[in-house]
């Protein structure tokens, strides 16, 4: 009977609350009376829940983050810099994500391992070698241009070579593949670096921007993680990283694939997926708002992350992503750059429903939101037909 | 080797920095190198810089070599004597100014007594740590320095006797406090400022509780007898001045009681107070709308006066009428000339302000706030002895401002109004709290400064010990009847026929974007457009070309100025803001159009 009554409910309120409810049953039985009172009043939280039709739920959650966001400003500058790597926190990290940008300004990663590697410490360093990306400028002692010659001419440090495990062949294989037009000649201990004039004669000028070309080429690991810091976070071996590579450091076979994740939300789009994305946007977002001992509801950012991520890609919160996008051309003039957008539409004829906030306002009619949500339907003027 | 830069331009290498630096420092002490000219090594970047330019920011100190400061016993001598001067130290290289980039190289010891080898300056007096303003807050040392900050910040805005040539003075928006005091509680400062020929506040007693509610968050409450005494009354002067400005072609405007014909002319109420040069008179007793000076103009434009030679000499009323929402007694009437000769009239007047609901006042502490409610001496509480205090002040401003000087200064004042002597509260150097305590003791009242207090209303006794005492409270120059402001309808600008700006104009309040925001938050949209039609219009649009039309109610026909007269029209509701750009938009030569739905 029981059953029957949870069953009958299931298509009024949603399976979250249904399982929770067959869940308290079963560790607290209750009869049949309770169980009806019990339903009718959960429906009633539920009905009360749900949001009313003309909620102005976008100026709501604008303001949910606006008036917290005005005490964030002045408290981000102290905690800038403290906590273990130097990353973007606070209002301009919540803007660099609202805003989309594609660029993060510090792109970091949480790697997490695979079972015996995230509690065993020994393998570690192996790992880390394995991701952190190495310069050819972290294994040399000296790099000089032999002005006779028009050469370059690296002294190797074998010391650090041995530590990080690079061996002489490594670094010419990748100088190789990388030096195009040189020739790459390795005399006990001393690399030679050739260049290869195509058409005019060689110059210093050239072999200068070659030789600053060549601290640069990438010898091991993960192109982009520049520092990488283990950290212990209950009991577990996780890797902070600084820059991020999101789909390179998933084909680490000792990394666990499903928890690590990326702060760069365009990285994550394009390796995992939007739906991933408006994940990460939300765990991102959310995570600056916890570091500041803020409480915005969770649906404001779910709001949010919804608007930027529904057309499949993603659009910052600015002039050329959603709110370029809007419907209504007065409301988009009120926004930024008016002239651009009134010389545009007007151009291309386009007609302003008036269906938004904005734009009444501007003309002075009632909003469709709330009280002015109604409205009273009355008999349309026919063809022909002379008005009462 | 270092690089040398002079006002931030390279100029050159130098082999041996540190040398090269102290010669030219010990050069300049010679007076060999202006002595403007300051130099600085900075080792991290191997830099010297040398700087003569304008706008640095630069301190004297005393110069000391090998741990002796260069100003002697005999120096202090003959400067007491007169027989040497400021000037005579700075060319004997005994006192030299650094700048910012200087310092940074410098090791100035505090005192003579903490000079060592290292030491290669002096301070001059370590009382330099603070500036004027804040060495008058006493028992700073007390307090947290941010609200050291706001408690010199406020002082400034204190009323007091701000010249004692005040009388004579015309200047804008100042007050003068009636009766002024010397603080109980002083510093050093306030001796070396002479604080007692100009001082800005009141001796008060000041009870830490809560009242009523009255003052909650920074509210005071004040006592209305203390009121009545005279606590805080202050003069607010504002002058108001004319000139007989002469025009192109000999004519002139002319002081006097307008005539009747005069275009513009008030009510013959307004000008009663006028004498018959059309002056007001001192001592009148004036308020909003009073004329105080009777002024008339030559028409504003020279053409009218030839094309309608009949009604040429209509002149305009300029007179000058006291302020919207002011009022007060003329003060002084000056008669002068300005600098082009032209007759110049001032008047002052003086307005008597008792403190109002609304008020500001601030201790030295950075602890400010408005009065929240003047009570009747016989609704306040009282202590064993009688006393009702003039301040009640809220006991919620301390812990987090963690402001100590304002309540050690209490004790202070308690201590320093019973045994009638006045007490040092300088930096660093204050009566001890121990000592101001065991002298409470020994006057009879309990050490920690608290009284047990009796209820006003119904004379119980509080549970709490109520701490009670004398502290120095200012008035602050922000007072209601300056501020206070409301609109119902009122002009309205010409462009827009939106409501105009600014309180002295009588300008609307605006419900700016944030507070439309919430408006449609709470979904209150017909609240809203409510709100927003202080420039509702309403205008015909043709139905057929959605142009704006034309609604002739003479001929009772409509017209359209694309589609000409036989056309149906539509009124509308619109905001003239709208209008306004629906007419920019034509200019620009586009064509909005207005499409009507829903009619009927």
């Amino acid at each position: 009977m029981a059953e029957d009554l949870i069953k009958e409910c299931e298509n009024r309120l949603p399976g979250k609350l249904v399982e929770n409810l067959k869940k308290a049953i079963a560790k607290r039985p209750i009869n049949q009376k309770q169980l009806k009172e019990v339903i009718k009043r959960l429906e009633e939280k539920y009905s009360y829940a749900k949001i009313n039709p003309g909620e102005a739920i976008g100026i709501i959650t604008a303001e949910s983050f606006g008036e917290p966001g005005t005490q964030m400003t002045l408290r981000t500058f102290h905690f800038a810099g403290v906590a273990e790597a130097n990353i973007t926190l606070g209002l301009p990290r919540l803007i660099e994500i609202f805003d989309a940008r594609k660029k993060a300004s510090t792109p970091s990663m949480e790697i997490h391992l695979k079972e015996p590697y995230n509690k065993d410490e020994t393998h570690l360093e192996k790992i880390i070698s394995l991701i952190k990306e190495i310069k050819l400028k972290e294994v040399i002692s000296k790099i000089s241009i032999n002005i006779m010659k028009l050469n370059i001419e690296i002294e190797l440090n074998k010391k650090r070579m041995r530590e990080i495990g690079v061996t002489d062949l490594t670094i010419i294989k990748s100088l190789k593949t990388e030096l195009k037009s040189a020739e790459v000649n390795l005399k006990d201990d001393l690399l030679i670096i050739k260049p290869k004039p195509k058409e005019e004669e060689l110059t210093l000028p050239t072999v200068y921007a070659l030789k600053e070309k060549i601290k640069d080429i990438h010898i091991k690991g993960i192109e982009g993680i520049t520092e990488i810091l283990p950290i212990k976070k209950e009991n577990e071996v996780i890797l902070l990283t600084a820059g991020s590579n999101l789909k390179k450091v998933l084909e680490i076979k000792e990394v666990d694939g499903t928890t690590s994740t990326t702060n760069d939300i365009f990285e994550v789009a394009s390796v995992l997926g939007i739906e991933a994305a408006r994940q990460s946007i939300m765990n991102e977002a959310g995570k600056v708002i916890k570091d500041q001992a803020l409480d915005i509801d969770i649906r404001h950012i779910m709001f949010i992350a919804d608007l930027i991520t529904n057309s499949g890609i993603i659009k910052g919160v600015t002039r050329s992503g959603i709110t370029g996008e809007k419907e209504s051309v007065l409301a988009r003039a009120s926004f930024e750059t008016p002239i651009p957008q009134l010389v545009k539409a007007s151009l291309i004829g386009e007609v302003d429903h008036l269906n938004s906030v904005v734009e009444n306002v501007m003309v002075n009619q009632t909003v469709p939101l709330g009280t002015g949500l109604p409205n009273l339907v009355t008999k349309m003027k026919k063809e022909g037909e002379e008005p009462k | 080797m270092a690089d040398v830069f002079i006002n931030e331009k390279f100029v050159g290498t130098v082999e041996n920095p540190e040398e090269f630096v102290k010669t030219v420092k010990s050069e300049r002490r010679k007076q060999r190198i202006p002595p403007l000219l300051n130099i600085s090594f900075e080792k991290k970047l191997n830099d010297i810089h040398i700087t003569t330019g304008t706008g640095r920011a630069r301190r004297p100190l005393i110069i000391v070599e090998d741990g002796v400061p260069k100003l002697k016993e005999e120096h202090l001598k003959l400067l007491k004597e007169g027989k040497l001067s400021w000037k005579d130290l700075e060319d004997q290289g005994i006192v030299e100014y650094l700048d910012a980039s200087e310092e940074e190289d410098a090791y100035v010891a505090l005192a003579d007594k903490y000079v060592t080898k290292e030491h290669t300056h002096l301070e001059i007096s370590p009382i330099t740590i603070l500036g004027i303003v804040t060495s008058l807050v006493p028992y700073a040392n007390f307090g947290q320095s941010s609200r050291l900050n706001r408690g010199s910040k406020t002082q400034k805005q204190a009323l007091g006797l701000y010249a004692s040539n005040y009388l004579l003075r015309m200047d804008t928006d100042v007050s003068v406090l009636q009766y002024p005091q010397v603080p109980i509680v002083q510093s050093f400062m306030h001796e070396v400022c002479k604080y007692d020929k100009h001082p800005s506040g009141q001796n008060i007693v000041i009870a830490l509780m809560s009242h009523e509610g009255y003052n909650m968050q920074d509210a005071i409450i004040l006592n209305e007898g203390s009121v009545k005494r005279g606590l805080a009354r202050s003069f607010y002067f504002r002058p108001y001045s004319v000139d007989e400005l002469r025009y192109q072609g000999g004519l002139i405007d002319e002081i006097g009681i307008p005539d009747k014909e005069v275009k513009g002319y008030r009510l013959e109420e307004d000008y009663k107070l006028l004498e018959d040069d059309g002056i007001i008179f001192p001592e009148a007793v004036v308020e909003e709308g009073n004329v105080i000076i009777g002024k008339t103009s030559p028409p504003r434009f020279l053409g009218e006066l030839e094309e309608f030679s009949i009604a040429a000499n209509i002149r305009r009323e300029s007179s000058v009428t006291i302020r919207q929402g002011e009022k007060g007694v003329v003060d002084m009437v000056v008669l002068t000339e300005n600098e082009e000769g032209n007759k110049l009239i001032q008047i002052r007047i003086r307005d008597q302000r008792t403190p109002e609901v609304g008020d500001k006042f601030a201790s030295r502490h950075g602890q400010k706030g408005v009065i929240g409610a003047i009570i009747p001496q016989e609704d306040m509480p009282f202590t064993a002895a009688g006393i009702t205090p003039d301040i009640i002040f809220s006991p919620h401003c301390i812990p987090n401002r963690m402001t100590i000087s304002h309540l050690i200064e209490i004790i202070a004042g308690k201590v320093g109004a019973l045994s009638g002597r006045f007490v040092n509260g300088s930096v660093f150097s204050a009566e001890a709290e121990t000592d101001l305590r065991k002298e409470l003791l020994e006057r009879g009242f309990r050490e920690n400064g608290t009284e047990r207090m009796y209820n006003g209303i119904t004379g119980e006794e509080f549970e709490a010990n109520i701490f009670v005492g004398n502290m120095y409270y200012l008035k602050l120059k922000h007072m209601v009847a300056n501020k206070l402001h409301a609109r119902a309808a009122g002009r309205i600008q010409l462009l827009t026929r939106q409501p105009i700006e600014g309180r002295s104009k009588g300008g609307g309040l605006r419900l700016g974007e944030m507070e439309k925001d919430c408006f449609v938050a709470h979904g209150a949209s017909l609240l809203l457009k409510e709100r927003f039609d202080s420039d509702r219009t309403e205008v015909y649009v043709c139905e057929k070309c959605g142009m704006l039309a034309i609604h002739d109610s003479f001929k009772k026909k409509p017209s359209c100025p694309k589609c000409g007269g036989n056309v149906d029209i539509a009124p509308i509701e619109i905001s003239y803001a709208f209008k306004l750009l629906y007419d920019e938009l034509r200019s620009l030569c586009i064509y909005p159009q207005v499409k009507l739905e829903n009619k009927y």
